[in-house]
């Protein structure tokens, strides 16, 4: 074994296997206490869940390069003004919807899951829902009967009806609308937001 | 040492150990098929949407055919160890009973879920939900309930494992895949909690997802991959221990940091762009180090060998390691082009390739190799009367994946293209680039090569339960080296 040079020897790799490891490992941990900080709710790039009081833009930030969320004034989710309380309540029952119905194996959120429906990370600011005025009860109507509101848009692609409760189609939109407020980054790339009051 | 004949499969011939892992590779090639089967809806209702509509909707098929994939690659997995730990260890199993025991737990709640995701398939937005129907999060879908029994049975099993190696002898083999093992257990831990805030939820989600397949599993196969290199070809031990290390060090110092390249868009800090994108774009260099290795140690023993479908499947591996994750990985693994392909038909391109590619190919070997000793060391070269069965299984099944990652490549492209570039992503961009020419005929083709994938499939386990039952030859003894070290 001796006479093999050092880089050869099964001995000096293990150490530098066991080193290189746990220095990377170290490094990851660090990185997550920061992470973790910045995408805890409430913070400035992962709002708080009373966001959904807010009106929430998706504009071209020129000094980043990319479209960031941008936080309006006063427009209140189902025309009620919720607590911090309240608000987050009514978000984790959407995101328990969310998992409870398994949208995640045919959309995407964030961009990751499945390839079979348009990614939800924007979708409250999807134009498609008309306008403004009429979104929030279009989404509700939709997510509780995908059927015989389908557009498909000349394909024969349409969403099950999963037994979603009027309730629970709620939290889904209020979780929908908070999750457009999270900073991507700029994914999706230009995305053509809906038209709101304020826009500029 | 027994009088059964040669080409005989005999469970008397193995370990308790080795018969356990016969266990779990049955399971894993049912649930293989089973994987391929939903995987053949889902790719259906992209063509005929009306299949299965309101009744097994794409999502219900979906998540069997991930689910029932990591199953049976970890099933895989459990039992490729259960095969090598006594010879490795040199001694016998210390709690083979409770071993047995945790098989048919685990089995049983394997098949209880999958008849949940079937049959109730989803439940109401409440917690409740998330404990007994289905997690809601691709790929550990498994209840809450499963989940705790999960990790009970791995328990045992790496009790199971340590423990024999602690009575018997460590090697550096065995040293690296049992701090692996416990890395892979105690990372499931992280995605076994529920939190509303989406970022956050992800950000643990991948913890699981990426720092096992790019991480923990690359480690164990190449644990097992070292230790199949002695057996096919009789490599020396200080050789493919020294290039495990190796390959541990080049793997873990780019995947670990390389989990950044999934933390691009979900609200993490904008430095990940520039970590993740770094590290991740080093992850090829240990899958090249892997192909070198396997191939320069086959070279070096003039591919004489034992065993050749196994020593064809380990050659498989290497290279659709080396391309599944390592080329299509690397291929939008940058943040300037992974903000047009991300959740694309690229990604589902890359995740075939390279779970078939590096997973799907190494247990294959594995279980040949079982099958071989189990018939009495029986002789698994060259002229076998139906060697044509290995040989066309392993092409169709090659050509298969290989096929539909061709196709979804091609619809990825249109994709990104039309679907993020040009429309910003929108729901009728979406459905813009749904529409288009060339998606839709990858669309086609990945169903006609996923029919090929399926057909190679039935071929193999029609060779695994026959291969060599009218065999009278004995496989030759290889290097006496490793026969003693
Ligand atoms: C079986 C697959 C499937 C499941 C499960 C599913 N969807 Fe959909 N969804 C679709 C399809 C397909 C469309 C496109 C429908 C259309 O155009 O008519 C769609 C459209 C949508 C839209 C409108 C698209 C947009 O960009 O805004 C929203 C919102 C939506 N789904 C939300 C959900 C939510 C929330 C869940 C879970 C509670 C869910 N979906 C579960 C398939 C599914
Ligand atoms: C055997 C090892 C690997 C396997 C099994 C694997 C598998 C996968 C799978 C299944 C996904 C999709 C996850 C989802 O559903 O969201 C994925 C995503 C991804 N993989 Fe891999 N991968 C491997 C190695 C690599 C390597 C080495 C690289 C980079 C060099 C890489 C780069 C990526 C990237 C960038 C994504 C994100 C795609 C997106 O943005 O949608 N992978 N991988
Ligand atoms: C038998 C033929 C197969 C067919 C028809 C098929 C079809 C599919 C379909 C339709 C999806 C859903 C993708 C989407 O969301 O759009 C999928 C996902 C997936 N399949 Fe398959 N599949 C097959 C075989 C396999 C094999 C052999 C493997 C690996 C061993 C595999 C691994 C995966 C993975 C990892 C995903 C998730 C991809 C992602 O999230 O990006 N599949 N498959
Ligand atoms: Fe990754």
């Amino acid at each position: 074994m001796s006479d093999l040079p050092r880089w050869a020897q099964e001995d000096v790799w293990r150490k530098v296997a066991i080193w290189v490891t746990a220095g990377m490992f170290v490094v990851l941990i660090i990185l997550t206490f920061d992470s973790v900080a910045v995408i805890t709710a409430g913070s400035e790039r992962v709002p708080a869940y009373s966001v959904i009081n807010q009106r929430i833009y998706y504009r071209m930030d020129r000094e980043r390069g990319f479209q960031a969320p941008v936080i309006g004034e006063e427009a209140p989710l189902f025309g009620t003004v919720l607590t911090e309380e309240e608000a987050a309540k009514m978000v984790s029952h959407g995101k328990l919807t969310v998992q409870a119905k398994n949208c995640i194996n045919c959309h995407t959120l964030l961009g990751n899951g499945a390839y079979y429906a348009p990614d939800l990370t924007k979708s409250w600011l999807d134009p498609a829902w008309g306008n403004e005025a009429v979104r929030e009860s279009m989404m509700v109507k939709f997510l509780m009967d995908p059927e015989s509101n389908a557009r498909g848009y000349g394909t024969n692609r349409k969403m099950p009806n999963l037994d979603i409760t009027e309730e629970e189609a709620r939290a889904v939109v209020a979780f929908l609308k908070w999750m457009s407020s999270i900073d991507t980054t700029g994914f999706p790339a230009g995305f053509p937001a809906i038209a709101q009051e304020g826009d500029r | 040492m027994n009088s059964i004949a040669i080409g005989t499969f005999s469970m008397t011939r193995l370990s308790g150990g080795q018969q356990l892992a016969i266990k779990y590779f049955a399971v894993a090639m049912v649930l293989f098929v089973a994987q391929c089967l939903f995987g053949l809806f889902a790719g259906l209702q992209y063509v005929m949407p009306e299949f299965g509509y309101n009744w097994l909707d794409f999502s219900v098929n979906r998540m069997v055919h991930i689910n029932a994939m990591v199953v049976w690659m970890l099933y895989g997995f459990i039992g490729s160890v259960y095969w090598l730990v006594e010879e490795e260890a040199g001694t016998e199993l210390v709690g083979l009973k409770l071993a047995n025991l945790a098989f048919w737990v685990l089995t049983l709640a394997v098949t209880l879920v999958v008849l949940v995701y079937l049959f109730v398939q989803t439940g109401a937005g409440e917690i409740e939900t998330i404990w007994f129907i289905n997690e809601g999060r691709e790929y550990i879908e498994a209840p809450r309930w499963a989940d705790i029994g999960i990790v009970a049975c791995v328990l045992v099993f790496f009790y199971n494992i340590a423990a024999t190696f602690n009575k018997g002898s460590w090697s550096g083999i065995s040293g690296v895949l049992v701090l692996d093992l416990v890395a892979l257990a105690g990372l499931y831990l992280a995605g076994m909690f529920y939190t509303a805030n989406i970022s956050m939820d992800q950000y643990w989600w991948w913890w699981v997802i990426h720092l096992w397949v790019e991480a923990t599993w690359e480690v164990l196969v190449g644990c097992i991959m070292a230790w199949g290199l002695m057996k096919t070809l009789g490599a020396r031990r200080v050789v493919v221990t020294t290039w495990l290390y190796i390959e541990v060090a080049l793997m873990f110092g780019s995947g670990i940091l390389g989990l950044g390249h999934h933390y691009f868009w979900i609200g993490t800090p904008e430095y990940w762009l520039t970590i993740g994108g770094f590290f991740s774009a080093l992850e090829p260099i240990p899958l090249v180090a892997m192909v070198v290795h396997a191939v320069y140690d086959s070279g070096v023993h003039k591919f004489r060998n034992a065993n050749h479908p196994a020593l064809a499947w380990l050659i498989a591996h290497a290279f659709g390691n080396f391309f599944g994750a390592g080329v299509w990985g690397f291929m939008h693994t940058l943040p300037q082009i992974n903000l047009y392909t991300h959740g694309t038909q690229w990604t589902s391109s890359h995740g075939h390739l390279a779970f078939f590619g590096a997973y799907a190919t190494i247990i294959i070997a594995v279980i040949y190799l079982a099958i071989q000793k189990a018939r009495g060391d029986v002789h698994m070269g060259a002229g076998l009367a139906t060697g044509w069965r290995w040989k066309w299984s392993f092409t169709l099944l090659n050509v298969g994946v290989v096929g539909m990652t061709m196709a979804l490549l091609i619809s990825g492209y249109e994709q990104s293209f039309v679907e993020r570039a040009l429309e910003g992503s929108s729901w009728s961009g979406y459905f813009a680039a749904q529409s288009t020419h060339w998606y839709m005929q990858g669309m086609y083709w990945r169903e006609v090569w996923g029919v090929v994938t399926i057909v190679g499939l039935i071929i193999l386990l029609w060779d695994l339960v026959t291969i060599c039952a009218d065999e009278k030859r004995a496989s030759p003894v290889l290097n006496k080296a490793t026969a003693t070290a």
